[in-house]
């Protein structure tokens, strides 16, 4: 628990991350076309299987339609009037952070993310991206030494093309879905990480990823693979200036786990949200999926999603290999006008495969808030079990909660549990709380990290305690 | 105990309150020293428990006048913590659940937030635990109950006693507690009433909303007030319980109506 202070000095702030750094840009010309696509993949000098996945995507995108059966509205996105790469200046990726531009540096460490030798945190490995590049890849030598791989995907292509052809597109193919397809196309950077056989990651690894032009899209693509019994612990971060208009970010990640591998992915969105009048924000339409290929494997999902003025985004898993094991724990917070259309899919297709989903989704002020989840028993997935557990909390009367659950069992023996629970944090809570001298704001976040208490525990600890206090922040003058 | 020369911890003159358009408080006079234990008795829709609420800042209710003085400072204008910081107590009648809120972290929050107010400095996590295990005495609790979240799944029994555990650990100066008895079978009773007793001294004053007699057998009161329609018709002694017990409040109806109708007698 924050002292009554902190938290006081955290709610009396706005979106602290909207700020713009000024630094030179290379973009290229706003559009979409196949040539931008061949562009993108000239400047990355990529090789011929890569710009084919690109140039497949890209033509099944153009005969693809945008999906609209999420409880979402917005106006429609013109295509043709984002930027699809843009990358601050510099050459070549640096060898060493003393090269990297200092404003750069001075920008994640105002993130909180100190990239330089002295200041980066200790038993984290950082990945930063800024707009379309990786700029600084911490740890990189201690990692080697384990055989780990942790990289931008750029330097995968170049250093690892093996890998990269080996596993790319095979979770999420190029056609998976519009913003899939879109993504496979023009994707410019993100991360790559490789555990070998066997290896416990010796530490956390993180990207963050930074939009910082006003009129550039973000469409990041990240692969993990973890080999036989290697094991994995991964946390994404994002901020994004404040901007009147809209920005694009669709992204992509795929997650791999060979036989008795297991891979932990956490994320804590905060893109901006755009204004208390729904002015501005990012649109975030994502793809995350994550196969459990081998047997006994395990994949977990954890997301706090805060940010963005739309959230598109189910993180799923395919439960392929006998014994498998698919998670799934999620915080949506939503306020003023945002909206949120998230949840997962947990796909049972070996035997004995086993999910659990447990999402809270807190709306307040206009915004609206959706779970969508989809757990699916194929006819190999004998003795398979899910449970779900969906709360919703609503906060003042103005807030939309939905939840849509679909069950598809081809297992007539199949256990599946769903639970839901709909609550308000009523004036009596907050009353007998500040009965007993605990201020308005830190009642409201007691009571608001009480009810995700289940899916921060599952944060990695560095995490857990800046999830509670962005949650606070994020609901300053929401209730009363 | 009655000391004429104890300081005043509590005025209240005149004070009229509504809850949405229902004026509920009608004009209250009371006055509580140091020490002093005052029982304010009355049947439901008295607007004992509005007073209760009024007291501690609940924003249902709205003070449409009179005065309340805490320590010689208006109470009215602070927020309901900062009265609680302040040493303003409410213990209350329906104790509500609040999930996934650790009961052991909550009290250590407010009890750091009382200890604030009284200037003292924070409790660390290892201090807190020894002062609350001592206190758990006073109302024969169950370490266990710390663990859950607060007040959930607890009997009515368990909600009283976590509330006199409140103010075992937040050490008012004014305790106020609604309907304490309600609900308590006679060893619960016994326990959350001995809380009380021992809880109570010279430096501080406990004002007692009950609808019965019996617990003013457990605690006994220096003074008693009988409380309906919005005023305190009449104060006395002990022993005015007794006599309420004894005749039931269907004369406190007759003097009701008396005063009704010839207003400008009542003194």
């Amino acid at each position: 628990m924050a002292s009554s202070a902190t938290v006081g000095d955290l709610v009396s702030q706005p979106y602290k991350y909207g700020f713009v750094t000024d630094i030179e840009t290379e973009k290229i010309a706003k559009g979409l076309s196949e040539d931008v696509v061949r562009l993108i993949s000239a400047k990355k000098c990529e090789p011929a299987f890569l710009l084919d996945f690109r140039l497949r995507s890209f033509r099944q995108w153009l005969q693809m339609e945008e999906p609209d059966w999420a409880s979402l509205g917005h106006p429609p996105i013109d295509y043709q009037e984002i930027i699809y790469y843009a990358a601050p200046k510099q050459q070549e990726k640096k060898a060493s952070l003393d090269e990297v531009d200092p404003k750069l540096l001075e920008t994640f460490e105002k993130l909180g993310i100190p990239l330089s030798e002295q200041k980066r945190l200790s038993n984290v490995a950082v990945d930063a991206v800024f707009d379309s590049v990786s700029i600084a890849t911490t740890y990189r030598e201690k990692l080697a030494e384990h055989g780990v791989i942790f990289c931008s995907i750029s330097e995968a292509v170049k250093d690892h093309a093996d890998l990269i052809e080996k596993y790319l597109g095979t979770v999420v193919p190029g056609n998976d879905n519009y913003f899939a397809a879109l993504n496979s196309a023009v994707f410019s950077d993100g991360s790559f990480v490789f555990i070998p056989k066997g290896v416990a990651c010796p530490m956390e690894l993180s990207t963050y990823f930074r939009i910082n032009s006003g009129d550039t899209g973000q469409f990041e693509r990240t692969l993990i693979v973890a080999e036989e019994g290697a094991s994995v612990s991964y946390l994404e971060g994002c901020t994004a200036p404040m901007f009147d208009t809209n920005q694009l970010h669709a992204a992509v990640v795929e997650l791999v786990a060979l036989d008795d591998a297991s891979i932990k992915y956490s994320t804590v969105q905060n893109w901006y949200a755009g204004d208390e009048n729904g002015k501005g924000g990012i649109y975030n339409f994502v793809t995350k999926r994550g196969q459990c290929r081998g047997d006994r494997s395990h994949i977990s999902w954890t997301q706090v999603e805060t940010g963005s003025a739309i959230t598109w985004k189910y993180p799923s898993c395919v439960l392929q290999g006998a014994d498998s094991v698919g998670e799934f724990y999620s915080v949506a917070l939503t306020n003023n006008r945002q909206q949120a259309d998230t949840g997962t899919k947990m796909i049972h297709v070996g035997p004995r495969t086993r999910s659990t989903i447990v999402s809270k989704g807190i709306s307040a002020g206009h915004s609206s808030n959706s779970y969508r989840g989809l757990v699916q028993l194929g006819p190999k997935a004998v003795g398979a079990r899910n449970y779900s557990q969906c709360d919703s909390m609503l906060i003042g009367d103005q807030a939309a909660a939905n939840t849509y659950p679909y069950i598809r069992s081809q297992q007539p023996e199949a256990l599946i549990e769903h639970e839901a629970s709909t609550c308000r944090i009523s004036a009596d809570q907050l009353f007998y709380l500040q009965s007993r001298g605990i201020a308005f704001e830190e009642a409201v976040s007691m009571m608001v990290s009480g009810f995700c208490r289940d899916v921060f525990n599952q944060l990695p600890m560095e995490f857990a305690a800046e999830a509670d206090k962005l949650l606070a922040l994020k609901l300053e003058g929401s209730v009363g | 105990m009655i000391r004429p020369d104890a300081p005043v911890l509590l005025e209240i003159r005149d004070l009229t309150a509504r809850v949405e358009d229902q004026p509920i408080l009608k004009g209250v006079s009371l006055t509580i020293r140091a020490g002093e234990i005052h029982a304010v008795m009355g049947r439901n829709g008295s607007g004992k428990s509005t007073l209760s609420k009024v007291l501690a800042g609940h924003p249902a209710y709205t003070v449409t006048g009179g005065t309340v003085l805490y320590k010689g400072e208006d109470l009215l204008s602070l927020e309901p913590e900062l009265r609680a910081r302040a040493g303003l107590f409410l213990g209350f009648q329906y104790p509500v659940e609040i999930p996934g809120v650790s009961n052991l972290e909550f009290l250590r929050v407010a009890t750091n937030a009382r200890r604030a107010g009284k200037g003292q400095e924070e409790l660390d996590t290892f201090a807190f635990e020894d002062l609350v295990r001592e206190r758990l005495q006073v109302v024969q609790m169950d370490p266990a109950f710390l663990e859950r979240s607060v007040n959930e799944g607890f009997s009515g029994g368990e909600k009283k006693r976590n509330e006199i555990l409140q103010m075992a650990l937040l050490d008012p100066l004014v305790a106020v507690l609604d309907e304490t008895d309600s609900g308590l079978d006679i060893d619960a009773l016994r326990i959350v009433a001995g809380g009380v007793n021992h809880l109570a001294g010279p430096d501080n004053a406990t004002l007692l909303i009950t609808h019965y007699q019996r617990l003013l057998d457990v605690i006994t009161p220096d003074y008693v007030h009988v409380m309906a329609a919005g005023r305190i018709l009449r104060t006395g002694g002990k022993e005015l319980a007794l006599e309420l017990e004894e005749r039931g409040y269907d004369w406190v109806d007759a003097e009701l109506a008396a005063t009704e109708r010839t207003p400008a007698e009542v003194g």
